[in-house]
Formats: C-alpha cells, structure tokens, sequence
C-alpha cells in the first residue's frame, strides 16, 4: 500500500514572461539542431564496414566441436536439449563406436529460428562439446534451411576453429571477423578463472 | 506561334507548364531533403544508396509508391475516400496561380507578368485557397471510417480555425501597410515605391506570427496533430495506401511551397535581393530590379526560390527541433498569444494609416510594445488550470 510520504506533489514550473515568448528557446533549440547537422556522422554502413563487437563474448549461431582425433566432442547426455528454454534443440543419441564414451549423437539438429541465443545448452554442457560463436550474420531462404544439423554444425566448428579455439573457456578475448576486440576487463577475467576454478 | 508566347494568356500558359513541372520535381526533392535533414540532426547519414548521395532517391521512392498494393477498406465511403488525396493536392496546387515570381518580362513588343494569374484580388484568392486545403485532410479523415483518422481530421479542422484568425490578422497589417491586394504591387511596394521596405522589417511582430500560423496552415511539426504519428498512427492518412498516400505527401510538401512563396512575397520583399537596394542607386541591382529582358527576369526568378528554398529548409529545421504541441497549447498559442498580439498590430497600424505614415520607421517599436503587452496580461492572469487541480478530489492509487 502507497503511503501518504511516498507521494511527492510536484507543482508545474511558473512560466515567466521571458519563457512565455516561447522564441528565445526555440532559437536554442534550432541551434542545437544546427550544430548537429554540421557534426560527424556515427552511422557505420554496415554490409561495407562493420562495427567491432561490443562484448567479446557475444552470443552468435552454434557450432558442435570435434575433439583432438576429428570425432564430435558431444556424448549424446541431453543435458543441452533438456536446459533449452525454447526447446529448440533435438538428438538422437546411439552407443559410441569409440571405447573412452558410452553414447554420442547419430542426430543432433538446432532449429536457429527458434533459438534465443541464450547459452543455456553452452553452460549445461559437461564436454563443453556445443558452444556458440560470434557469427551473427547467416541467412537461408527457407526455414529448413535454418535447421541446423550434425554436420553443418561441425563445419561451423571447421571455420570457426581458428578464430575461437575449442574449450579452455576463455569465451572472451577472442577477435571477431570483423576486426579487434576490445580488453576484457580485469573484473570479467577474474570470473572467468573462477568459473574454471570450480569447474 | 512564337506570337501566341508573347501575349499575357500565352505566356501564361507556358508558365504554368514550367512552374508545375519545376514544383513535382521539387517536391520530390523537398521529400529526400527532408529526409537528408533529419538524418543529418540525428548524426546519422541518411538515404544515401540510390545514386551518388542517394539524388535518386525520389525516383526509387515514386517507383515504390506505384508499386505498393492499393487497399481500400471494406466501409469507407468510396467516394470521398478518393476524392480526399486529389483535393488535398489540387488545392495546394492551385494556390501558385497568384505567387508573382519575377516582376515584368519584355517579350517582342508586349510586357507580360511572370505570374500564371495577376488579379486585382491576389492575396484574397491565397487565403481562400489555403482555407480549402482542410477539406481534403477533413474528408479523408471521415471517410476512412476509423476513429483515429477522424480524430485526426477534428483536430485539423479546429486547428485550421484557430490559426487561420491570427493569419488573417498579420496579412491585414501588410494589406494596411501596403494599400494593396494585388501581390505584385505589394512586392512593388516593399521594393520602396511608396517610401515602405520590407514588411518584416516594419512589422517583425506581425511577420513572426505568419510564420507560425503558416506552419499550422501546412500541417507540420510543431503543429502537425492531425497526423501524430504516435498518438494516432498517421491521423487523416491511417488508412490511406499507396500513390493516394503519396498524394497527401506531395500535397503536403506543395503547400509547404506556395506557403514560403507566400511568405516571401508578403514580407520579405519578393524577388528584391535585399531591403533598400533600390535606393543605393547601384546599376546592378537597378538593372536586377527593373529590367525586362529575359536575364533580369531568370535572376530574379532566382533571387525568389532563394527565398522560398531558405523557407523550406527553415521548416524542415524547424520539424527536427521542436517536439509537437499538445492540443490545449496549441489552442492557448492561438487564442491568447497570436490573436491578441494581431488584433493590437492591426489597431497600431490603423493608427499609422490615419496619421498618414503607415510605414513609419516607428513601427518595429510598436511591434515590440505590443508583443510586452500581451505579455504583461499573460504573466498577470490567473496560472494557467493544467494538471491535476487542487480543488479535485485526490485519486487513490491502490498500489500494494
């Protein structure tokens, strides 16, 4: 219940007559306009030059990462799919042909259309096999398309690879294709190790 | 042939062939200028890929118009629904008829007038035009049977009656100032035939007040409530698609024209390069004054879409500067601030016809007298009932 302190009355401000002839301040305001007309622009255009993202680790489309032998990291434990706010991740997982895991993925699809780019499936993962990179600009022209599955997502890994190397988490600090980075603050790092500490 | 030219009809018709294609396409230029100028206020770039620094942006914009589908909703009245667009742009259109561009031209052995129509009652004809220019936003607003749009045209139709007084006031202290309805003889007349200057200079007051109800006229920012993008999504035009639209745009844009033309005319002198010249004596600008060959006319044909460029960009600064009336301000601007001001330039002027001097060099001290005046009673009065009242009841706010 609002009580009787919380409410501040606030009267309107007297006008004088200096205000009330209205021209003094349009003529600050028409020079203030003016100023700006003649200022530098700060548009970026954009398919030409492309802006330095602003936080390094910006949350773009996923890609699966293969282990030191090539194989997918991924071991098929559903821990992604189940922590998947909008359910837009499905596998299908199968006993692995390889003796150090049980399972890996036969299937393993992310419908980017309905991803909302949280890092949910990125924090879940026990492998740190999915992750997400700073590619924000992929297209297709049907929404199949957009179904991305096993191997399109380990291609993603293959291109990506040199630019975010797999693991070790360091998900800042790595430079973007569209040029610098800024430093990760001090502070970030220091989460960042402690993450990995507790890991 | 060449003879049919020369005569006043002939050349007439000419002129309205030249003036009409020169206003569609500055129209269309107006709308990417526009468009440049609000980027540029926002430090942003604007249009700036059709073409080299976006010049062929009107065309790209016309072919999208042409293009775009035409819905007509299922209860408007048709008729008026169609009728709307193309009146709101013919009567701005037809508003230029009058507008003296250049003075005299000699062609063969006839002088014509650079003007499609020089009628005795110029300035009268302006002013009846620009009142219709409400009927198409009225109409459209009505007949697109949506509560937004009809509010929108409610507010236009009040607007323009409030705005249309204090307008009717200031022109009537330069038709007592001048003598004169025809407006060529106005010009003439602040060229300093009759021992008179630029009206702006004489009555700054009555010049101020013009501009202000012009743009109310015109429908722009700060007095463009009829449309109010946000309070009632495009006003008269909500339901308005494709070329009918553009065709609300291009009446706008050209109304925006005929109305700095108009401005220029009345107060700032017209095709003359600049006040007192004619009395510097200087060959030059006699010859830019008065001759009446073809060149002395181009030039001042120059010299007055100056003016009016000046204007247009003024209001588009304008519209980027300022934020938009509510309605009650607008209402109070009008009726407390413009009215009375006009209504004591009129009677000062009267004053100044009777003693023989109406463009005494005491004028301008008049203007400003009054402008006090009316400043003095405003701050003397009553503050103004916005807001909650003391008086009412207080609202319970049950926040828990």
């Amino acid at each position: 219940m609002m009580k009787d302190e919380d409410i501040i009355p606030i009267e309107e401000p007297r006008l004088t007559a200096w205000d009330l002839l209205y021209l003094p301040q349009v003529l600050q305001g028409l020079k203030v306009t003016l100023r700006h007309l003649f200022r530098k622009k700060v548009t970026v255009q954009y398919p030409e030059q492309r802006r330095d993202l602003r936080v390094a680790n910006y949350r773009g489309v996923h890609r699966l990462n293969r282990d030191e032998q090539g194989r997918v990291a991924c071991v098929a434990c559903f821990m992604c799919e189940t922590a998947c706010p909008a359910h837009c991740i499905h596998i299908e997982g199968a006993e692995a042909p390889w003796p150090d895991r049980e399972k890996y993925p036969v299937k393993f699809d992310i419908d980017e259309l309905r991803c909302i780019y949280c890092g949910m499936c990125e924090e879940a993962c026990p492998v740190d096999a999915i992750e997400l990179t700073t590619e924000f600009s992929f297209v297709g022209c049907t929404r199949e398309e957009m179904i991305f599955d096993k191997e399109k997502l380990l291609e993603v890994f293959d291109q990506t690879r040199d630019i975010k190397p797999r693991k070790n988490p360091p998900i800042t600090g790595y430079p973007d294709v569209g040029g610098p980075i800024p430093r990760v603050e001090d502070s970030n790092a220091n989460t960042v190790e402690h993450k990995e500490n507790h890991l | 042939m060449k003879e049919f030219f020369t005569t006043q009809f002939g050349f007439s018709l000419l002129l309205m062939v030249v003036l009409i294609g020169m206003i569609l396409t500055a129209v269309a230029y107006c709308i990417l200028l526009e468009r440049k100028i609000s980027a540029w206020v926002q430090d942003r770039v604007g249009p700036n890929r059709a073409g080299p620094y976006g010049l062929l942006q009107p065309i790209a914009d016309g072919v999208k118009f042409l293009l775009k589908e035409d819905i007509i909703s299922a209860n408007v009245d048709k008729a008026l629904f169609l009728l709307a667009p193309g009146l709101a742009f013919t009567v701005a259109m037809i508003g230029f008829a009058v507008i003296p561009w250049a003075g005299t031209v000699r062609l063969g052995d006839s002088v014509v007038a650079v003007q499609v129509a020089s009628v005795d009652i110029g300035l009268l004809y302006i002013l009846a035009v620009g009142s219709l220019s409400v009927y198409g936003i009225v109409l459209g607003g009505w007949s697109s049977n949506n509560k937004f749009s009809f509010h929108g045209s409610m507010r236009a139709a009040a607007q323009m009656l409030s705005y249309e007084i204090p307008m009717g006031l200031s022109i009537l202290v330069v038709v007592m100032t001048c003598g004169q309805l025809r407006l060529e003889d106005i010009v003439a007349g602040e060229a300093g035939q009759m021992g008179t200057t630029w009206n702006v200079l004489l009555h700054p007051a009555a010049f101020v007040i013009l501009l202000v109800t012009v743009f109310a006229e015109s429908n722009r920012l700060p007095f463009d409530l009829a449309e109010a993008e946000q309070e009632l999504i495009g006003g008269y035009q909500t339901e308005y698609s494709s070329m009918k639209m553009a065709f609300f745009y291009l009446g706008e844009y050209v109304h925006m024209i005929t109305a700095s033309a108009f401005v220029a005319v009345l107060f700032l002198g017209g095709w003359e390069l600049f006040p007192f010249s004619d009395r510097l004596g200087w060959a030059w600008l006699q010859w830019l004054n008065h001759d009446e060959s073809i060149w002395a006319m181009l030039c001042r044909f120059m010299v007055m879409s100056g003016k009016v460029g000046s204007f247009i960009f003024f209001f588009m600064w304008i519209r980027w500067t300022l934020p938009r009336f509510r309605f009650d301000q607008l209402m109070r601007l009008a009726w407390r601030g413009l009215v009375p001001i006009g209504l004591g330039l009129v009677v000062m002027t009267g004053f100044c016809v009777y003693a023989g001097q109406p463009a005494t060099p005491w004028a301008p001290v008049g203007d400003v007298v009054i402008v006090a005046m009316v400043l003095l009673w405003t701050v003397l009065m009553k503050p103004r009932a916005t807001g909650r009242q003391s008086h009412l009841p207080p609202v319970l706010l049950d926040v828990t």
